[in-house]
């Protein structure tokens, strides 16, 4: 098989699969449309139609640039947009716009990444350092006064000229990128045991760490930790490095757990949400049951999943706000997307989201095993671990399988930062992907 | 490398499958017990988007609850209102997305919402709701008469008390009044439910509307609980109704005399001298059941009383912890407990026989011992729901009238019988005398505590020869107020509403 033929059937491929998604984001938006035909224009069809010329944009870019790169990745992207744009409009249209306009921003960013890396991502390798420096400098942005924001507790927000924007999701990118690039060099020599090769690499990712405590967002240190441990674990094939960082983790834990009182909050929440007896309420100074107090958001979260059952209420028709208008769950288009997904969804329709973020993390590991050399191994495998380990830290959260801690759920979630990221994650393995499936390069 | 990645890989799906399980879990397994948590806001207000079921009363026609279609966020919301204004309040109850729900609303929510599980039913509904058609409830026809049930809203007034009617052959419950009451619409107003709690504050504590007295109220039945007592004097085979007494105008008690009730017409108790059991009855000689109770023994007493349905819950379709059981109770750290005493020195028998000592029965209790006599025996098991319909008109499902066994002989049925046509006759309750219909009776005149102030009974059935009505009315507080001369004219009056009605 030529590399033209094989160019001319991976791109054509990914065409005829966002032509799919197309349709099926028209479905929704119809779908959404119907159920609240008081509340939503029929113009909102348009959003379906300028979605698909968007992707279609992304797609002519990776055409020109990555030809021979994974046909799956970016229609899945473009897949879940569409269910978070889908839902986030449901959910409350003004947000949808603004998520709209991010994912257009989200997709230059994809094309602009796709154009200036075609030639050789591996010059990243060249600029490790900058980038470790650069993921703590990304995440000790909003302990700045000035600029900094807190949020629903947590301080992980910048405030630039009206726009909101949460570093730390392009600093997770750069650590990955940095972590990468530092184990690839030094594998051999981490892996015989060599005590100060492990300088740079627990200063930059302990410096990370450290910010990540300070701002209160737990959710991003678990993340952290875990791609930290898995590009370790695929550099040095070491599980007893494994084992010494989760025994570290633990121990870090549970003196996180003893000296925050809001981490300590979130493990009873998980532990125990519903209590039969009244206990203290920090938020209300009162004596009131568990479930009413600061558990109130996972376990109203869950009702909302469960009264989804098996094929959910449709979209549209779902319950997210009581009979008054106020809103049941707080958070729900950002961190809690999920559970308002479900209920609308079902179990089918949940499932089904969750097989879609299996193929693409399937699809990165094969780029990952598909790579030749070992940056871009760790760099994709970082990259789609990262995806796996997110998803899972955010849906385990609010289906009580390890405890909340409010993170997005990649591309579906309402949220500028996480959108642009993910897109750099899609970038950078269609990059990877497109290296390796080239003949010329072999 | 290749290797590490692999188990990364099966790691990472490994993650993605546990949330798939943990999904399944929570819209599954979970999903029921989840939906029937009181503090689940979601299901809370999907109640209100199903066109919840009307309540009609038995004529089929007289809604007594139905609905209001609010159009918000571009979903429609049906919520409740009452025509009737507060007609049988206490079992009806109301359903608000603030106030949760009582009364039937509460009990009968899954028929109502259309929630009870029939796999048609259950087809319709996801079609419906996936179609963003309106889901449509149940409606339920009550065995409740409009008419007789706002008459005995009206006697009541606004006086404490409670009236309830049943066919005492199928246990259909026909009037269900409870005073104070209030109007279901006020609860749906805003600050409405502080203004419901302050009704009625004369009849004791705050709530006192939302009480359903005749499932949960319990008063000293006084002398209606002759009816019990001398049911186990004949049918244990102790006496006949012709069984022979002297009254000398008290009975000994522990060495003591217990005065008889005080006549009106003279100082001092009244004396009947040489009586029979019947007489005794007709006149409510507390004396002659006195001498009974303490020659059949309490426990006796309280044997034949639980074979009428004291000590458990009467069956009903209102909530359970809207209803209690009857019987003796005692205090146990300051709170009523339901006691049955193991040995016979632990009750005062011949207290017992005239219904004071400690016992205490609700107005469904003492209508449910009336009508197992005039059911030849048998004790019925009381209903309110006649039929469900389904909102196409098909019958979901129609209640077969049931009994709860036999309580009493046929003969001792008969015998009672004819000793509630004499107190109507020439006794204590000639009040509810009504022409061309024999009606058979028990008055019932409690002490409260407080002098000349009493809980006034009257429970009845008529006509005599083929019973088809049976009424229990209840007056508490009343200053020198008689069952025979207070209640029992409320009773004629359902009497003959239910019968001409």
């Amino acid at each position: 098989m030529g590399a033209d033929a094989l160019s001319l059937s991976y791109r054509n491929r990914e065409l005829a699969y966002l032509v799919v998604v197309g349709v099926i984001t028209a479905v929704g938006f119809a779908s959404v449309y119907i159920s609240r035909k008081s509340h939503v224009s029929a113009a909102s069809l348009t959003y379906a139609l300028f979605f698909f010329a968007l992707y279609l944009v992304a797609h002519v870019v990776a055409r020109y640039t990555v030809p021979n790169a994974d046909p799956y990745l970016l229609p899945i992207a473009g897949l879940l947009t569409a269910v978070g744009l889908t839902e986030i409009y449901r959910l409350g249209p003004s947000n949808a716009l603004k998520q709209g306009l991010w994912v257009v921003i989200g997709v230059a960013v994809f094309a602009a990444a796709l154009l200036a890396f075609r030639r050789d991502y591996r010059v990243l390798e060249n600029y490790k350092y900058l980038f470790g420096l650069g993921a703590i400098a990304l995440l000790f942005m909003p302990l700045l006064p000035g600029i900094g924001q807190t949020v629903n507790g947590a301080r992980l927000w910048i405030h630039l000229g009206g726009l909101q924007f949460q570093p730390g999701e392009l600093g997770k990118i750069a650590l990955i990128v940095f972590l990468a690039a530092y184990l690839r060099e030094k594998r051999e020599v981490l892996a015989g045991g060599r005590i100060k090769d492990w300088g740079p690499l627990l200063v930059i990712w302990g410096g990370a760490m450290l910010v990540l405590f300070a701002t209160d967002d737990l959710g991003s240190a678990l993340l952290y930790y875990g791609i930290f441990l898995a590009i370790l674990y695929a550099a040095t094939a070491r599980i007893a490095f494994v084992a010494a960082f989760i025994g570290l983790f633990v121990v870090g834990s549970v003196a996180v757990y003893q000296g925050t009182p809001h981490v300590r909050e979130r493990v009873v929440n998980w532990i125990d949400p519903w209590t039969t007896h009244k206990v203290f309420c920090p938020l209300t100074g009162t004596m009131t049951l568990r479930q009413d107090c600061t558990s109130y958001q996972e376990v109203q979260s869950l009702y909302s999943i469960a009264h989804g059952g098996f094929g959910g209420t449709g979209l549209g028709a779902g319950v997210f706000t009581s009979t008054q208008g106020k809103p049941l769950i707080p958070y729900l288009s950002t961190d809690f997307i999920y559970s308002a997904l479900a209920q609308e969804l079902g179990l089918i329709g949940a499932a089904a989201l969750l097989l879609i973020y299996m193929v693409f993390v399937l699809r990165g590991f094969r780029v990952a095993l598909g790579a030749d050399d070992g940056f871009s191994k760790l760099l994709a495998a970082g990259l789609t671990f990262g995806f796996a380990l997110q998803t899972f830290v955010i849906v385990g959260g609010i289906l009580r399988v390890i405890p909340l801690t409010g993170i997005t759920l990649p591309f579906v979630s309402y949220g500028g930062s996480s959108v642009v990221a993910n897109f750099l994650v899609v970038a950078g393995l269609m990059l990877v992907s497109n290296r390796a499936n080239t003949v010329g390069n072999r | 490398m290749n290797r590490q990645l692999i188990r990364l890989a099966l790691v990472a799906v490994g993650l993605l499958i546990a949330l798939v399980v943990a999904t399944t879990y929570w819209q599954s397994w979970a999903a029921g017990g989840l939906a029937a948590r009181q503090d689940n806001a979601v299901e809370l207000v999907s109640q209100f988007q199903v066109s919840r079921g009307l309540i009609i009363a038995s004529n089929g026609k007289t809604v007594l609850a139905a609905n209001r279609a609010v159009k918000r966020n571009g979903q429609t919301f049906f919520f409740r209102r009452y025509p009737q204004g507060g007609l049988a309040a206490q079992t009806i109850g109301y359903s608000t997305s603030a106030y949760s729900q009582t009364g039937l609303e509460q009990s009968l929510n899954a028929f109502l919402t259309g929630a009870n599980t029939n796999l048609s039913n259950a087809i319709e509904r996801t079609l419906n709701r996936l179609g963003g058609a309106t889901v449509y409830g149940n409606n339920v026809v009550l065995t409740i008469n409009a008419k007789a049930q706002a008459l005995a809203q009206q006697l009541l007034g606004n006086r404490c008390g409670a009236i309830v009617a049943m066919n005492p052959r199928t246990g259909a419950v026909e009037v269900m009044a409870s005073s104070p009451t209030y109007n279901q619409n006020l609860i749906l107003q805003p600050n409405g439910y502080g203004k419901v709690l302050k009704i009625g504050g004369a009849c004791g504590g705050g709530g006192s509307a939302l009480l359903n007295r005749t499932t949960d109220g319990l008063f000293t039945p006084g002398s209606t609980f002759k009816m019990v007592t001398a049911a186990a004097a004949l049918d244990s085979g102790a006496f006949t109704p012709t069984s022979q007494f002297n009254d000398p105008g008290y009975c000994v008690e522990y060495g003591k005399h217990v005065s008889n009730a005080g006549n009106p017409d003279q100082n001092g108790p009244e004396t009947y001298g040489n009586v029979t059991l019947a007489q005794g009855f007709q006149h409510s000689i507390n004396s002659v059941f006195c001498n009974v109770g303490k020659q059949i023994g309490g426990l006796t007493i309280l044997k034949y009383a639980r074979k009428f349905g004291f000590y458990s819950t009467p069956p009903l379709d209102t909530p359970a912890n809207q209803r209690v059981p009857s019987g003796l109770y005692h205090d146990v750290k300051g709170r009523p407990v339901l006691w049955y005493p193991k040995s016979e020195n632990e009750i005062d028998a011949g207290r017992l026989a005239f219904g004071q000592f400690n016992m205490v029965a609700t107005p469904l209790q003492m209508l449910l011992v009336a009508s197992t006599i005039a059911n030849g025996g048998v004790l019925p098991r009381p209903y309110l729901v006649d039929r469900v319909v389904g909102h196409n008109g098909s019958i979901v499902s129609r209640t077969k009238p049931s009994n709860l066994g036999r309580a009493i002989k046929p003969q001792t049925a008969a015998d009672l019988t004819q000793m509630m046509i004499s107190v109507v006759q020439a006794g204590t309750g000639t009040a509810a005398q009504i022409p061309g219909i024999q009606v058979a009776g028990k008055t019932g005149t409690a002490e409260t505590g407080i002098n000349r102030v009493y809980t006034a009974w009257f429970v009845c059935f008529a006509p005599a020869d083929n019973p088809k009505v049976a009424v229990a009315v209840v007056l508490e507080k009343q200053p020198n107020g008689f069952g025979g001369s207070v209640s029992a004219p409320l009773a004629k009056q359902i009497i003959q509403a239910l019968l001409h009605g």
